[in-house]
């Protein structure tokens, strides 16, 4: 990494510290999130689960191009870059679902004529890999300032043959799982923002899922609000 | 009379003007401008095998909105790591022809959205199982491009292609194919033709969530563009969801969502019977 010159302080991110991994009462993973790591950008993100590991950059609001411009809200751009490859249409439907989640949290009347783009690149895939693009996004656009009537988070869940529950399941799980269900959530009510789903489930398995991924997302936001605080308490 | 004259005036403009507003005058009052129920779809009709030239086909038309699914079979070499396995391929394609909103040239975003729906509801609900597509392991095996056009965009383009590609593969007839022994060539028999083994039958049903509160069934164009959210359920005949689609936009509690499972299985049974009686009237060929 380079020499950082800047003079004021570069919050160099506490890691925050999730709950104990597969602890009883919790069986999402280890998590740490680093916050303003980038100099470019006017957030940044680094989010990890166990190890998932995704960054994103947040610009705006800035100048959009007049065919994109909204006249009364701020235009969200997402963009998602694999770890190997071009992005392909896999990656456009998951920078769709990622950007409506946005959309529907950020406050984008405060900036209208603007542009505001999300850049997500993913630098490890082990699993649960979209519901850590959702919390790196959230994490970037914290950081970035950009107006937000609610944080949001990513919660997978993974059912096996046998019908038991995963949350936060690995590479692994996902593969030999009969489904695979990722949930964005948000903080104020614990609505459903966005599902995503592989593979055949009953209806009463969903609820039992949604269930679980809201109760998982106490511990995200949790987490989040610590590893805040624990950020500017310092300075 | 010049005073219905007036009104009529008065509407159009209002609804230029003012469209949500305009959609909320109705919504309260529990239906939609075009006279349809929030719970209703609309006029279904499907048309199967119009492309002579294809080997499976269907036009289905939801309202306005037009699509058209056209199935070829090729032959491939099946993939290293899966040899015993075939391909279905499918390509969404909304071109300039269906709404002002799309340019020509490489596909937009909402055509890759909806392919990638397309082949993730064939993925997740197995409606083939890619083993029957293989003619011999690790030589030979067929690969469907199932390529999905749309005419006509009115809204609700999901349920459109899902209805399409279903209604297109079960009219898919593929002809018997052997492998020469002696030249190791493939023998295609024409005149033996068989359908598809097509195992479950997932049907989508789309909502449109107004005002965060709202959820509208089967949106048109219009309502699409002003709603704050979509939803989309794709079930199968056993009430098991291949896909619960929903991309972003307002927050939905578990109790609505359990209100659109139940709307989700009465449109299952409406599209199974709609498509079993048009197959019924086609049988002898």
């Amino acid at each position: 990494m380079e020499e950082e010159m800047h003079t004021d302080a570069k919050i160099r991110a506490e890691i925050g510290t999730g709950c104990s991994p597969r602890g009883p009462g919790c069986s999402l993973r280890h998590f740490a999130c680093e916050q303003n790591l980038l100099s470019r950008p006017d957030g940044s993100a680094s989010f990890l689960q166990g190890d998932t590991s995704v960054l994103a950059g947040v610009y705006g609001p800035a100048e959009v191009k007049v065919s994109k411009e909204i006249f009364n809200k701020a235009t969200l751009e997402v963009i998602l870059r694999p770890k190997i490859g071009l992005p392909g249409v896999a990656e456009k439907s998951r920078e769709r679902l990622i950007r409506n989640t946005c959309e529907a949290v950020v406050l984008g009347t405060l900036h209208p004529r603007t542009s505001i783009t999300v850049v997500l690149q993913v630098v490890s895939d082990a699993g649960s890999l979209l519901a850590c693009c959702l919390n790196a996004a959230c994490m970037a656009l914290v950081d970035a300032g950009v107006p937000m009537r609610a944080l949001f988070c990513g919660v997978t869940c993974a059912l096996d043959s046998d019908g038991t529950l995963v949350l936060d399941p690995t590479s692994k799980q996902e593969k030999e799982a009969r489904a695979v269900l990722t949930f964005a959530l948000d903080s104020v009510e614990r609505k459903l923002l966005m599902s995503s789903t592989k593979g055949l489930y009953s209806d009463s398995e969903l609820q039992q899922c949604l269930a679980a991924a809201q109760a998982a997302s106490q511990h995200v936001f949790r987490f989040y609000r610590e590893s805040l605080q624990r950020r500017y308490s310092k300075s | 009379d010049s005073s219905v004259y007036l009104r009529y005036i008065f509407n159009t403009c209002f609804r230029t003007v003012e469209p949500l507003e305009y959609y909320r005058r109705f919504l309260k009052e529990n239906c939609r401008p075009d006279g349809r129920e929030l719970g209703e779809f609309r006029t279904t009709t499907v048309n199967i095998g119009s492309i002579s030239t294809a080997d499976g086909s269907a036009l289905v038309k939801l309202g306005n909105t037009t699509v058209i699914c056209g199935v070829k079979a090729e032959f491939a070499a099946p993939p290293t790591d899966a040899p015993d396995k075939g391909y279905v391929v499918p390509n969404v394609d909304l071109p300039p022809l269906c709404s002002s909103r799309f340019r020509s040239g490489p596909p937009g975003e909402e055509a890759q959205v909806a392919s990638q729906f397309i082949a993730d509801v064939i993925e997740n609900s197995q409606i083939i199982q890619k083993e029957d597509l293989c003619i011999s392991p690790g030589k030979l095996a067929w690969v469907l491009y199932c390529d999905l056009i749309c005419l006509d965009y009115d809204g609700n383009i999901l349920d459109a292609c899902t209805f399409a590609l279903l209604a297109a593969l079960k009219n898919v007839q593929l002809p018997e194919v052997t492998i020469n022994e002696e030249t190791a060539l493939a023998e295609v028999n024409l005149k033996k033709k068989s359908y598809l083994n097509i195992r479950t039958h997932p049907v989508a049903t789309s909502f449109a969530v107004f005002d965060d509160t709202l959820l509208i069934v089967d949106p048109t164009g219009e309502e699409e563009h002003l709603a704050t959210g979509t939803l989309t359920i794709v079930m199968d005949e056993e009430g098991k969801l291949c896909c619960l689609h929903k991309p972003g936009g307002s927050g939905l509690t578990g109790a609505k969502l359990q209100d659109c499972m139940s709307r989700a299985v009465t449109r299952h049974k409406e599209v199974k019977k709609l498509m079993d009686e048009v197959i019924k009237s086609m049988k002898p060929k």
